[in-house]
């Protein structure tokens, strides 16, 4: 099962109303190499990985989902006190006329989330390699991101997001080394 | 329920466990593909004993951080209580 | 430039509407091994979760507007 935790596992500070954020940012909640469609990339994988990466799947499958929660704060703040004006000048109606201020998974363009962006292939070589190619399509979303905000503190939850995914794209790469080895290792009991 | 702003000390001892955990997390996924490594068992045991001590006085002084019997609750149920963390 | 960029050049032709622009690419420590080595040297824990890594050999920072100094 998993246990919620009360707090964010990183600051996220916003420090100008800027609904305009909000639009892009929200590449990150439903968008194809976002952190949804991570989080249920890995997890689904776990039941068709050998043993001795399934402990790495789920912890880096549950550290995304704390991901998900900073990317709706930042959404979240941005939107929650705009005014319909500010929304619309900042070219979010085509969201509000079907959410009003209401988080929805869909990506910067509007397309809503689909289960097609992620693979379960069954072979744990092809679904690491997916997983490794995930990360840094992700590390590469937050680069553009990062370019797109002017606002620092906002900038700053990004880089954190951004260099999650640097360290998640070694361990995946470990976790193939993991399985190239010959010998399995069997434990006895 | 109206809430009261969070104050200062409320922010400074969550920066502290945000710091701790962090650490706690990194060394997870360390350990995932470093299962035999001594010296980064022996560091997690450590920072887990820390991540206890800073639970115990954020939830003594803010209320429980993990649900379904996981925190102690306190004389009052105020696990369902504002502000949530997207809010603070 | 940092030492995580690449620059490169693409072929700029005289019938381009706009001037060339430079281009960089980044690539990130993570790429310079296969597996992390143990005992490699950490960062204080508030520093760690500045940088989003517990080791400074992992850290790549990344800063929009000079895109790696360029």
């Amino acid at each position: 099962m998993w246990i919620y935790e009360k707090k964010l596992q990183y600051p996220v500070k916003v420090s100008k109303c800027d609904p305009k954020l909000a639009k892009f940012l929200i590449e990150q909640y439903g968008g194809a190499d976002g952190e949804l469609a991570a989080a249920l990339r890995y997890l689904n994988q776990r039941y068709t990985i050998p043993d001795k990466v399934i402990g790495l799947l789920t912890d880096i499958g549950t550290e995304e989902f704390a991901h998900l929660e900073m990317i709706a704060t930042m959404v979240y703040k941005l939107t929650k006190d705009a005014s319909v004006e500010q929304l619309k000048a900042a070219g979010f109606e085509g969201h509000f006329a079907d959410h009003d201020r209401a988080l929805f998974y869909h990506n910067a363009a509007g397309n809503p989330f689909t289960v097609t962006y992620i693979q379960a292939k069954g072979d744990p070589i092809a679904d690491l390699y997916e997983d490794i190619a995930a990360e840094e399509k992700a590390r590469a979303t937050y680069q553009w991101l990062i370019d797109m905000t002017d606002d620092v503190d906002i900038q700053d939850s990004l880089k954190f997001l951004r260099e999650r995914e640097v360290i998640h794209s070694l361990r995946f790469r470990e976790a193939v080394e993991m399985l190239k080895e010959y010998q399995e290792q069997k434990k006895v009991f | 329920m109206a809430t009261q702003p969070l104050n200062k000390e409320f922010y400074r001892q969550l920066g502290e466990l945000q710091a701790v955990d962090f650490v706690l997390v990194e060394l997870t996924l360390y350990l995932d593909t470093h299962p035999d490594d001594q010296k980064a068992i022996a560091q997690f045991n450590q920072f887990q004993q820390r991540k206890a001590n800073l639970m115990r006085q954020f939830e003594a002084a803010f209320g429980p951080l993990q649900e379904y019997g996981n925190s102690p609750t306190g004389q009052r149920w105020s696990w369902s209580e504002a502000p949530w963390p997207w809010q603070v | 430039m940092d030492r995580q960029w690449r620059p490169y050049d693409a072929y700029h032709s005289p019938l381009d509407p706009c001037p060339p622009r430079p281009k960089a690419y980044i690539v990130p420590p993570n790429q310079m091994m296969v597996t992390q080595s143990p005992g490699m040297k950490q960062y204080a824990p508030f520093d760690a979760l500045k940088h989003g890594t517990l080791w400074p050999d992992l850290y790549s920072p990344y800063d929009p507007p000079t895109r790696g100094g360029r």
